[in-house]
């Protein structure tokens, strides 16, 4: 799943390890979801999409879709 | 960085924490297992109360050690609890299948020696670290 992860921490200036301590995750799996090795689970994601203030559809992309 | 949850701080705490706590049990195990097994052999000789005791000790500190596994585990994220249980589950199914062969072939007489599990323990904990590097290789 492709997502715009990596553009939005860029845009506040935060590196992977905050962005990873603000998620509760490890720095690890911030890599992975910026990279589209790993999907994260809804929770996750809700919790993606309260820190950027933006919804879900916004940040991830279906990559089946349209 | 204002957005962030105010909590973000405890996660990794809480990690570094219950790494710490396993660190401490499993070197716990390890030592009372090498207590348990040259104790009778070289500390006491033909004193069996003691070496009971060595053994329910080394039991008793492995128990501690598989609850703080478990709050460890619980504590990870969920990509790591992901790498986690796909390595533990790879571990432990060549640990029957291959445990189980090792020992027909033993049944069998089909190789002279006696199984040792201390053979199928390190076939567990090759599979599990192996599986582990790989899993970590693939997300990255």
């Amino acid at each position: 799943m492709k997502n715009r992860l990596k553009v939005l921490r860029a845009e506040r200036d935060w590196t992977q390890a905050d962005l990873a301590q603000a998620l509760e995750v490890s720095r690890q799996t911030v890599n992975a979801i910026e990279n589209g090795k790993y999907d994260p689970s809804l929770p996750l994601a809700f919790k993606i999409s309260r820190l950027f203030g933006m919804p879900i559809e916004e940040i991830f992309e279906d990559g089946e879709g349209s | 960085m204002e957005n962030k949850n105010i909590n973000a701080g405890n996660w990794t705490s809480r990690t570094n924490k219950t790494v710490h706590h396993l660190a401490i049990w499993t070197g716990g195990w390890v030592l009372t297992m090498a207590l348990a097994t040259f104790g009778p052999q070289f500390l006491w000789v033909d004193n069996q109360f003691l070496t009971i005791t060595a053994i329910v000790l080394n039991l008793a500190i492995g128990l501690g050690m598989i609850l703080a596994n478990i709050r460890h585990l619980k504590v990870l994220d969920e990509m790591m609890q992901k790498i986690q249980l796909e390595a533990m589950g790879l571990a432990l199914g060549l640990g029957v299948v291959g445990g189980l062969s090792y020992s027909l072939l033993d049944v069998t007489n089909i190789i002279s020696s006696d199984a040792e599990i201390s053979y199928l323990v390190i076939l567990i904990a090759l599979t599990y670290i192996t599986a582990v590097f790989i899993n970590h290789k693939r997300y990255q």
